[in-house]
Parts: C-alpha cells; sequence; structure tokens
C-alpha cells in the first residue's frame, strides 16, 4: 500500500540481509516477520539475550522465564517508549505532537499508570465485555453475507481487518462509518509506522485531532459511551484532563484494531492451512475458547518495549540506561521450557499460561474483548464457512516488526 | 479440596474466570476471588486444576 489518501508512503521498510542474529538481530527483516520462530528457537539455545544497533538498538529476550521477570522489572525498565524507533529529535514541531499524545496507560509507570489503568479496567471487565457479544455477532455475519456467494475472500483484508475497528468504534461511541479512517491511521502508527517514524507522527495526530474534536462534542452532548465515562470520571476531585482522554482514546483505537485483526488473520491462515484442526472445531464447537488460547500462544502478535532507567545485569548482559529491551511475548510463548512441544500447535492444550497479552502490571486491559472478538469472529467463519483453504499459488503477506499478522490471505471455500 | 486466589499477584487475566465461574468470581475491575470459602466439589476439581494450570501470574492454587 503506498498511495494512502495522505500521500504518504506505506512501503515496507528496507533491511540489509543478516547474518547474526545473536548480535545484529532486524525485526523488520522480511524473514523474521514471515518465520520468526526458528530464529528464536536458535537464539534461545545460543545468546537468550541478543543485542541490535539496527534501529537505534535494543535487546531481544527469547526465553518465557526472561521476558515474564523483565516485564515485572518495574521501575528499572520503564514502559514511557514503547515503540522501538523514535522520531528524530531534531524535528521539534514533529517530537512535540509526538510527546503530547501519549497513550496512558501503556506509555505509563507507575503512579500515573495505576490511575489510568484504573479507569479503564470496568469498561473492560469479563462481565462489561460481554454486552459486545451480540454486536460483534452481528458485525460478522453481515460481513461473511457479503462474500459467502463468491467463493474466495481475502480473510485479512474484508474479514479480520473490518471487524475490530467496528467493535471498538461501537465502544468508544464513534462513527462506526469511518472504520475505513481508523485502518489507516492504525496502520499509519502501528503498521509502516513503526519504521517510519514521520509517518507515526502524522497519523497520531490525525488521531488526536479527531478525539480532541470527539471530547468537545461529549462535553456539550454527554452520551453513554466510553469517551463520556472518562470524561466523567475524576482522579483526587479532579477531572482527568482531556489530552489524556485523548490519550487514552488513542491507545483503545491502536492498540485494540490492529493486534486483533492481526490475531483474527493468523487464526483463519491457520486454520487455512491445517484442515485437521479446522475439522476438529467444525465437528466439536465447544473446543474453540480453548482453540483460540492455543492460536494466541502460537502466533502472539504483539512486542512492546520498555526502556532502561538504570544500569541492570541480566543473565550475564548489562543494560544500560537509555536500551531499549523487546518485550518478546511472541517468543516466550515458543519456549520449550515453558511449554510441552512448544513448536506443535495443539488446539487442545489444557496448560497454558502464555503471554500473548503479556503479564504483570501492563497485562493487556483489552484482553477479555479481544478473546470475545477471536470467538466470535471465528466461531461465526466456521459456521458459515466450515470448509476453507489457501487460494492455489495464494501470496500471503505479513506485516511484523511489533505488530505480527497476515495483512493479504486469499482464501477458497 | 481448596482454591485460593493470591490477590497480590492477580492481574485480571480472567483465564481462571472463564475456565472455573463456579469457583471463581471477578469483581468490576476483573480481579479474581475464590467464590465463598473457596471450597472444590469433587465434580470441579479439574476445573480448578484448570484454573491454576492457565493463570498466567502463577496466582492461584490448590490445597488437597
Ligand atoms: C488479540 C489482541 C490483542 C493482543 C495480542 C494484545 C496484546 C497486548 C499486550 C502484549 C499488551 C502489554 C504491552 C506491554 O506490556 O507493554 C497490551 C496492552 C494493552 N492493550 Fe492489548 N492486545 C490485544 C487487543 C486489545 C484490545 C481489543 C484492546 C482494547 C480495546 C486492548 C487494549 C490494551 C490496553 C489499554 C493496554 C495497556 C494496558 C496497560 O498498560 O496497563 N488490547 N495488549
Ligand atoms: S487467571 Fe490469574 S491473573 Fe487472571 S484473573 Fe485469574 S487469578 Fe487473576
Amino acid at each position: 500500500m503506498t498511495d494512502t489518501s495522505d500521500g504518504l508512503d506505506f512501503a515496507a521498510a528496507t533491511t540489509e540481509p543478516v547474518e547474526d542474529w545473536a548480535t545484529d538481530y532486524d525485526i523488520f527483516d522480511p524473514d523474521y516477520i514471515a518465520d520468526p520462530f526458528p530464529i528464536w528457537d536458535d537464539l534461545r539455545g545460543g545468546c537468550p539475550v541478543a543485542h541490535t544497533d539496527r534501529w537505534q538498538g535494543s535487546w531481544l529476550p527469547t526465553k518465557y522465564d526472561d521476558v515474564v521477570a523483565l516485564a515485572r522489572m518495574v521501575p528499572e525498565l520503564s514502559s514511557t517508549d514503547p515503540i522501538v524507533v523514535k522520531p528524530p529529535s531534531d524535528d521539534t514541531a514533529d517530537a512535540n505532537a509526538y510527546s503530547t499524545v501519549n497513550a496512558p496507560p501503556i506509555s505509563s509507570d507507575p503512579p500515573v499508570h495505576t490511575w489510568s489503568r484504573r479507569l479503564i479496567l470496568p469498561a473492560f471487565s469479563p462481565k462489561a465485555t460481554e454486552a459486545h457479544e451480540p454486536f460483534t455477532r452481528q458485525l460478522c455475519q453481515d460481513l461473511i453475507a457479503q462474500f459467502i456467494d463468491r467463493g474466495e475472500v481475502d480473510a485479512a483484508g474484508e474479514y479480520a481487518q473490518q471487524i475490530p475497528p467496528r467493535v471498538i468504534a461501537h465502544l468508544l461511541g464513534v462513527d462506526p462509518e469511518r472504520a475505513d479512517d481508523f485502518v489507516e491511521w492504525v496502520n499509519g502508527v502501528l503498521g509502516a509506522g513503526l519504521s517510519r517514524p514521520e509517518v507515526r507522527t502524522h497519523y497520531r495526530g490525525k488521531i488526536r485531532e479527531f478525539f480532541m474534536a470527539e471530547i468537545a462534542d461529549r462535553k456539550a452532548n454527554p452520551k453513554d459511551d466510553l469517551i463520556s465515562e472518562l470524561l466523567a470520571a475524576e482522579i483526587d476531585g479532579e477531572p482527568v484532563p482531556d489530552l489524556h482522554v485523548a490519550g487514552t482514546c488513542n491507545l483503545l483505537l491502536v492498540a485494540g484494531i490492529d493486534t486483533t485483526w492481526s490475531s483474527i488473520g493468523a487464526a483463519l491462515w491457520h486454520l487455512a492451512t491445517h484442515s485437521d484442526d479446522r475439522q476438529l472445531l467444525v465437528d466439536d464447537p465447544s473446543k474453540l475458547d480453548n482453540a483460540i488460547e492455543e492460536l494466541l500462544r502460537a502466533y502472539a502478535p504483539v512486542t512492546m518495549a520498555r526502556v532502561v532507567q538504570e544500569q541492570t545485569e541480566f543473565q550475564g548482559v548489562t543494560f544500560e540506561p537509555g536500551d531499549k529491551i523487546l518485550m518478546n511475548f511472541p517468543g516466550a510463548n515458543r519456549d520449550p521450557e515453558a511449554f510441552e512441544n512448544a513448536d506443535v500447535v495443539d488446539l487442545e492444550r489444557q496448560r497454558n499460561r502464555h503471554v500473548a497479552f503479556g503479564v504483570g502490571i501492563h497485562r493487556c486491559a483489552g484482553s477479555n474483548l479481544a478473546r470475545l472478538e477471536m470467538q466470535v469472529a471465528i466461531g461465526e467463519f466456521l459456521k458459515a464457512i466450515p470448509e476453507f483453504h489457501l487460494a492455489e499459488g495464494a501470496n500471503v503477506t505479513w506485516a511484523g516488526g511489533q505488530v505480527r499478522g497476515p495483512r493479504k490471505l486469499p482464501i477458497v471455500f | 479440596m481448596r482454591i485460593i486466589v493470591d490477590t497480590d499477584k492477580c492481574e485480571g487475566h480472567n483465564r481462571c474466570y472463564s475456565l472455573a465461574p463456579d469457583l471463581i468470581d471477578v469483581d468490576d475491575y476483573g480481579y479474581a476471588s475464590a467464590i465463598g470459602d473457596g471450597n472444590v466439589p469433587p465434580e470441579l476439581a479439574d476445573a480448578a486444576r484448570l484454573a491454576v494450570d492457565n493463570c498466567p501470574e502463577y496466582a492461584i492454587s490448590i490445597e488437597e
């Protein structure tokens, strides 16, 4: 995708070939994006905490216990800059735009993290989440009705990608007809924008503008939606600042869309390429919820970053202040020391402490909603289309870096 | 058998609640607690073990 409505270049980043993954890895390398699993396996055996100078430098842990220990390392590791590639600091106008749209609570440390997370948790509790089931189910059925007679579909672009933006719009109380815009903005932030900070800054600005207008509107006409709820909340007797509300809405849009569409897409990719697993779920839909957990484990999409605050020794390496550490939850989920037959996708796996949603204080606040969307999206798809497989010669493309999932998934049925 | 939730460790993944809804309740923020005194009737022993084995925070334990 190179021509967006704003004329910005969304092409994939170009990378130099990698020869030594332990000392020079590249999260935007096409091999890493398409098939990171053997790379993590090799690293775990030799150099479990890899390092690179590429993309402003970072560390990559690959073992479950290490990733979990690092995720719990607060306050030594800070969440204030969860994206690996920063915009250039000499670009003052952009740098300002960047720093004023933060994304609490994902980009906050305690104590701000504690209250800003508590602010949104009730909207995402298991009980609150159940209320979005009928909307989500109807949405999935309507999407399927648009292509079921065709016998073929791009299951990433025409299905997986269409679901989360509408569910989030429904939850925030904003116009679901803007779903295509949301997808473009989120692509600009977490897709192309990951390796092109100028693209990210541009789209963050658009998202902030959008939510600041929504906030002004809710102040004049409060509604029964999450934006109004956030505006009505008080912290220590004071209303939450508008920019904070805009930042949290920005996070919910960005964190709720790219991630979930990647997970739905990866699950459909797996089922399109593993007919026994597809049949298992068609024959017994009661196995779906457990299967979704295994698909989350095997194809966890999200790798956020931390910034080192003070010099820290860890597993024989020294982190210096300012170093970035990748929270490699997807790699942790493939660690044979933590999972039996870690490389086998076993939809009936019973012991599954996977960390696709992270671990510790930043555990994905939207995990119940994400699970609901996946269960409904995959369940409805299998009900309507019990038999499907990849189109012949299908050109499946994956996005990756910090959020991994299929972006084109042509299937036939 | 008794099921115990360590509320200091719980981060609200809610795996326990979906695997053992007859044993675990969650509050408005998604944090878990055992229902009643945590007593696990024999027919729910498997559900209790599943809750233990799927909590990423190791927040659930069983007392035989
Ligand atoms: C399958 C889909 C999803 C995956 C795999 C996922 C994954 C993650 C991960 C790994 C984190 C932790 C990041 C860290 O440790 O720095 C996180 C945080 C977060 N996610 Fe998700 N997410 C998904 C869907 C969603 C949805 C649907 C929403 C809400 C609309 C959401 C909202 C959040 C929020 C608010 C945080 C920040 C929590 C905090 O910092 O306290 N996510 N997500
Ligand atoms: S699974 Fe663990 S962390 Fe999650 S709610 Fe239950 S006790 Fe808490």
